[in-house]
C-alpha cells in the first residue's frame, strides 16, 4: 500500500505561519512597549514591518502593496531567482525570439491607458479599465515555481489575486466550459509581432475549473512592483503548475466560451504542445526530456540538472483536476 | 606585400590558428567570470553549435574562394579551418553531454536515438570523426589522394546534416531567420562545386588533398 506522506519536501508550511526571527527576538521590546503603556504606536510599526513582504524590492519600478497569500501552495520556501535573471532572460515573442530581446525592446510597450474586455458567455460581460481591475481584490504576495517547457526554471514573487475572484464577479453562464486569454498584438509597440513566427495574437487558454482554481493568479506585479514590460505588463495570468508558455502576458482580453480554444503554440507545433501543458517529468518534449530542469542563477554550469515535479510540485493543490485523464494523450 | 604574399607569410597560419582559438578562448572567459548570461549552460551549447557550422562555412568557402579570386595559397588553410570545425563540434557534444546530461552515458545512449534532431547531430559528428583522424599528411599518402578525397566528400553529407539538426533544433519555434542564413551559405558553396562539377564530368576535383607536397594544380577554366 501506498501511503502519501506530507513531508517529502514539497508541501511547506505557509510562511505567513512562520515568525520571522526579527519580531521573535523582537518579543522583548514588544512586552517592555507593552509595559511602558506605548504599545499603540509601537505597535503598529510592528505591524507594518511584519506585513512587508519578505522578498526585497530592486528599487526600478513602482511599488505595489499586497499581503501574503494564504492559499495553499502559493509560497514556496525556496531561493527566489535575482530579479535581474528574471528581467533578462525571457521568453515574449512578440518582442523577439531571443531571450535577450523582451528586456532590449520591451521599452516600446505603452501600458497606460490599458483595458481589458471580458467577454464571451458571462452574463456580466465589462471592459475593466487595468485600475478597476487592479482594484477588485486584495493583492496578494505568491512564491510561485516557474517552469520553462525549454527544461529551465525559476522562482519569482508574483503580485495578483485569484483569477477566480473575476470570474466570480463577471458570472459564467452554464455552457462555458473554457476561459480564453489573448495577448495584446500592436506592431507598433511589439516589433516581434511583425515577423510571422507565430500566428498573432498570442492566445492561450483554461478549463474552467483551472481557471477557478486558487493558485491561478490574474498577476500585476513581482518583487514588490508593478510588472515590468517584458515580464507582461501591466496584467497576465500566471498557472504555476503549467508550462511557462501557458501563462499569458500583457492581456487585452478574457474570453468565455464552450469550446476548446485554439492556443497560440498548440497551433504552430500540435505533436509538441498541448493544450493542457501541465508540467509533467513522465512526458517527454519530442525534442528533450521534461525529467530535469535547471534553475537559472542557482544550478551552476557542472552542477546536475535538478528533478522536475509532477505538475511542478503542485500535485497536492492541482492533482485532482486531472484525475483519471491520461496525461499522455492529454499533454 | 600583395595578397598572395600575405598568404604565405610564415606568420599567416599562426594568426589563422589564434583566431581561430578567440571564440573559444572568448566564451572560456565567460564561464570563467560567469558573464554568459541567465543560462550559462544553454549560452555555451548554442555558441559552440553556431561556431562549428561557422568554421564548416569557412572551410568549404575555401575551395570556391580560391578558384574564383585564383589564389591557390589560400588551400593552406584549409586543413586548419576543418580541424576547427572538428574542435567546435567536440566542444558542443562535451558540452551537452556534461551541461545537460551530466556524463550519464546511459540517459546520452537513451536520449539519442529518441529524439532526431540529437540523433543527426550525432550522427554528423561521427561522419567528421574519420575527416579529422585522416587530416595528417601520413594520412593522405597511406590512403592515396584519391580515395582520401573520396572520403572528405563526406563533409557535404556532413553540411546536410548539419543544417537539418539545426532547423530542427529550431523548427518547434519556428525560428527560421538563421537557419535560412546559413543554410543560403551552404547552397551557394556546395551549389558552386555541383555546376563545376556538372561542366566539367570526369575532371579530377582540384585540390587532391591540399597537400604541401604535391603541387596545387590550378583549374582552368
Amino acid at each position: 500500500m501506498l501511503i502519501k506522506r506530507n513531508d517529502d519536501g514539497f508541501i511547506h508550511p505557509l510562511a505567513s505561519e512562520i515568525t520571522p526571527p526579527h519580531v521573535y527576538h523582537g518579543r522583548r521590546e514588544l512586552l517592555k512597549a507593552l509595559a511602558a503603556g506605548a504599545a499603540g504606536p509601537v505597535l503598529a510599526g510592528w505591524a507594518a514591518r511584519d506585513a512587508l513582504a519578505q522578498v526585497q524590492r530592486p528599487g526600478k519600478l513602482a511599488p505595489l502593496a499586497a499581503v501574503r497569500s494564504t492559499v495553499p501552495g502559493a509560497v514556496t520556501m525556496e531561493k527566489v531567482t535575482s530579479y535581474k535573471d528574471a528581467t533578462t532572460y525571457n521568453n515574449f515573442y512578440e518582442f523577439g525570439t531571443d531571450k535577450e530581446d523582451p528586456a532590449a525592446n520591451a521599452h516600446t510597450l505603452k501600458t497606460s491607458p490599458w483595458s481589458v474586455e471580458v467577454e464571451g458567455l458571462v452574463k456580466k460581460p465589462a471592459r475593466y479599465a487595468l485600475e478597476d481591475l487592479f482594484k477588485l481584490s486584495a493583492q496578494e504576495e505568491r512564491i510561485y515555481r516557474l517552469r520553462c517547457v525549454e527544461g529551465w526554471s525559476m522562482v519569482i514573487p508574483w503580485i495578483g489575486y485569484s483569477l477566480s475572484k473575476l470570474i466570480e464577479k463577471v458570472q459564467p453562464q452554464g455552457n462555458a466550459k473554457f476561459v480564453e486569454f489573448t495577448t495584446l498584438a500592436d506592431p507598433n509597440m511589439m516589433p516581434g509581432v511583425r515577423s510571422r513566427v507565430l500566428d498573432w495574437p498570442y492566445v492561450e487558454g483554461l478549463r474552467m475549473d483551472e481557471a477557478m482554481h486558487p493558485l491561478t493568479l490574474l498577476t500585476f506585479g513581482m518583487y514588490g512592483e508593478v510588472l515590468p514590460n517584458q515580464n507582461g505588463a501591466p496584467v497576465r495570468v500566471v498557472i504555476p503548475w503549467k508550462y511557462g508558455f501557458k501563462s499569458a502576458k500583457s492581456l487585452v482580453r478574457i474570453r468565455f466560451t464552450d469550446r476548446q480554444p485554439a492556443t497560440a503554440w498548440n497551433k504552430a507545433a500540435p505533436n509538441e504542445y498541448g493544450f493542457y501543458s501541465n508540467v509533467n517529468p513522465n512526458v517527454d518534449h519530442p525534442r528533450w526530456s521534461q525529467a530535469t530542469e535547471r534553475r537559472i542563477g542557482e544550478d551552476g554550469l557542472f552542477a546536475k540538472r535538478r528533478k522536475t515535479l509532477m505538475f511542478n510540485g503542485y500535485e497536492a493543490q492541482v492533482g485532482q483536476l486531472y484525475a483519471g485523464m491520461d496525461l499522455k494523450k492529454n499533454f | 606585400m600583395t595578397p598572395a604574399k600575405v598568404l604565405l607569410h610564415p606568420l599567416a597560419k599562426p594568426v589563422v590558428f589564434a583566431l581561430g582559438l578567440l571564440p573559444f578562448a572568448w566564451l572560456f572567459y565567460g564561464a570563467a567570470t560567469n558573464n554568459l548570461g541567465a543560462n550559462p549552460a544553454e549560452h555555451l551549447e548554442r555558441s559552440l553549435g553556431d561556431w562549428t557550422l561557422r568554421f564548416l562555412c569557412m572551410t568549404l568557402a575555401v575551395t570556391p574562394l580560391r578558384v574564383i579570386v585564383r589564389a591557390p595559397a589560400l588551400a593552406r588553410f584549409r586543413r586548419m579551418l576543418g580541424l576547427f570545425m572538428f574542435f567546435y563540434a567536440a566542444l558542443h557534444l562535451l558540452a551537452y553531454s556534461w551541461f545537460d546530461m551530466g556524463f550519464d552515458f546511459d540517459q546520452i545512449a537513451r536520449d539519442i536515438p529518441k529524439r532526431p534532431f540529437i540523433l543527426v547531430g550525432f550522427s554528423a559528428f561521427v561522419l567528421l570523426v574519420p575527416l579529422a583522424a585522416t587530416s595528417f599528411n601520413r594520412a593522405v599518402k597511406a590512403l592515396g589522394a584519391r580515395r582520401w578525397q573520396a572520403l572528405h566528400r563526406l563533409v557535404y553529407v556532413i553540411a546536410g546534416l548539419a543544417i537539418l539538426h539545426f532547423y530542427w533544433m529550431r523548427a518547434g519555434k519556428h525560428n527560421f531567420a538563421e537557419v535560412a542564413v546559413y543554410a543560403a551559405i551552404l547552397a551557394v558553396l556546395l551549389g558552386w562545386r555541383l555546376a563545376q562539377a556538372l561542366q566539367k564530368p570526369r575532371a579530377p576535383m582540384p585540390m587532391g588533398a591540399g597537400l604541401r607536397r604535391q603541387p596545387i594544380r590550378q583549374r582552368s577554366r
